[in-house]
């Protein structure tokens, strides 16, 4: 990798005056794709802003009926808390299904979320969840948060804090994953809260994570695998590549479509 | 360049470095502690396992400058005086390595599962549980019995140690 500047701020203000002042800063969350872009030099920030120091960006908490993440919460420890197996189990087995345990002992959701790669797990989970990303400047709603691959609504100097999941009645995930990189060749959350019903998909569309309205009007019916016989998302907008093409991709999302269901259905 | 203070095997190091230093790579060049190996050096195979503040990480996937006052444990590090670590001694026991080159992590994995998991292990989690940790040349069966036969072996020991 280019050589940077490297910061270890230790407050939040101080973090965010960083990286302010900095030409070509990134912040270094668990590092789990940072680094590995800066090695491949997809990635050349002229600063990193390493936020390992910064107090009060971790934990895990129900507010009444919202689950709250702090963004510098390490995947591993969401997968095992009792608190987001109690209030949202699928959130729990989603973490459960990324990467491997090393990765997940060092990558947080904040970084995830910043990161917003078109297979990854977390984007499907805050906007099928309708979850709100707090940052140190505003609120923002995961519905307006995703804008394309590698792409969302943070402004230079915005910090991700936390991360705001209201409790679903029923949610569930699955994905089909690239044996060798684990990532999503299609991965798709369901979630029921009241009369609401969303579905997102990571991993097949060819510009990030998106929204399946056509499942979403299905399940209103009822909410059940059946609703979604035979449905699958046009191939347009689907991702093809050496991996899987868009045909393929279109269909492994109603079948994940499908077995998500079932999944929100078992708890 | 910057300095950072971490304690690697019960010892207290303090290094000047080139911020885009590895883990590995302080642990391999600056200290000759090479018995991390980097295999992929892309977070896919898991030789360069080693253990920060406990839990099991890919080194080739972390800054150096990451691990201030942060205590790391590697391969180097688990024995006690000349006795192998059970899970070394069960990995020789059961021939769970050929090459060798990606023993190292599989047994810093085999430790972490223990820790996170408990002593009573089946095959399916021990299988589960190494996907991070790729070997090329034994077809990882005799692995996952040394992973299963060193996970007991650290409960005798554990037996004893609160005797």
């Amino acid at each position: 990798m280019y050589a940077f500047e490297f910061h270890r701020p230790t407050s939040l203000r101080q973090a965010a005056s960083l990286l302010g002042k900095a030409e070509d800063g990134r912040l270094l969350a668990g590092g789990q794709s940072l680094l590995p872009m800066m090695k491949l030099r997809l990635a050349s920030p002229g600063t990193v802003i390493d936020l390992g120091a910064v107090p009060g960006m971790t934990g895990i908490e129900r507010k009444g009926r919202s689950l709250v993440i702090g963004a510098m919460t390490r995947h591993a420890e969401v997968e095992t808390s009792p608190v987001v197996k109690e209030a949202i189990p699928a959130l729990a087995h989603l973490v459960s299904v990324l990467g491997d345990p090393a990765v997940r002992n060092r990558g947080t959701i904040g970084g995830s979320l910043a990161n917003n790669d078109p297979s990854a797990d977390y984007p499907a989970a805050c906007l099928a969840l309708g979850a709100t990303i707090v940052t140190n400047q505003r609120r923002i709603a995961a519905d307006d948060f995703f804008q394309g691959v590698f792409t969302t609504a943070l402004e230079e100097g915005e910090i991700i804090v936390k991360v705001v999941f209201p409790i679903p009645s029923r949610a569930g995930y699955e994905k089909f994953r690239h044996p060798a990189s684990r990532f999503a060749l299609a991965g798709v959350f369901v979630a029921r809260r009241g009369g609401e019903i969303r579905v997102a998909v990571t991993g097949a569309g060819d510009s990030g994570v998106f929204r399946w309205h056509e499942a979403e009007e299905a399940l209103k019916g009822r909410f059940a695998p059946k609703s979604l016989d035979g449905l699958t998302p046009s191939t347009e907008g689907m991702n093809s590549d050496i991996h899987a093409d868009a045909a393929y991709r279109a269909h492994l999302v109603g079948v994940m479509a499908r077995r998500a269901v079932e999944r929100a259905l078992r708890r | 360049m910057t300095t950072v203070t971490l304690t690697v095997n019960g010892q207290s190091v303090t290094q000047a470095i080139d911020p885009r230093t590895l883990l590995v790579q302080l642990l391999r060049e600056n200290l000759r502690l090479t018995g991390t190996h980097v295999g992929c050096d892309t977070s896919q195979c898991g030789a360069c396992v080693v253990h920060v503040n406990g839990v099991s990480v890919k080194s080739c996937t972390m800054l150096a400058a990451q691990c201030e006052g942060a205590s790391v444990t590697t391969i180097e590090g688990i024995a006690q005086g000349g006795q192998l670590h059970p899970m070394q001694e069960a990995f020789r026991e059961h021939h769970g390595l050929q090459c060798g080159y990606c023993t190292p992590g599989m047994i810093m994995s085999a430790i972490d599962i223990v820790n996170r998991k408990g002593t009573a292990l089946d095959e399916e989690t021990v299988r589960h549980e190494l996907e991070g940790n790729i070997c090329r040349c034994t077809g990882y069966h005799n692995i996952v019995k040394a992973v299963i036969a060193g996970a007991e072996a650290m409960a005798g020991g554990m037996r004893q140690a609160a005797e």
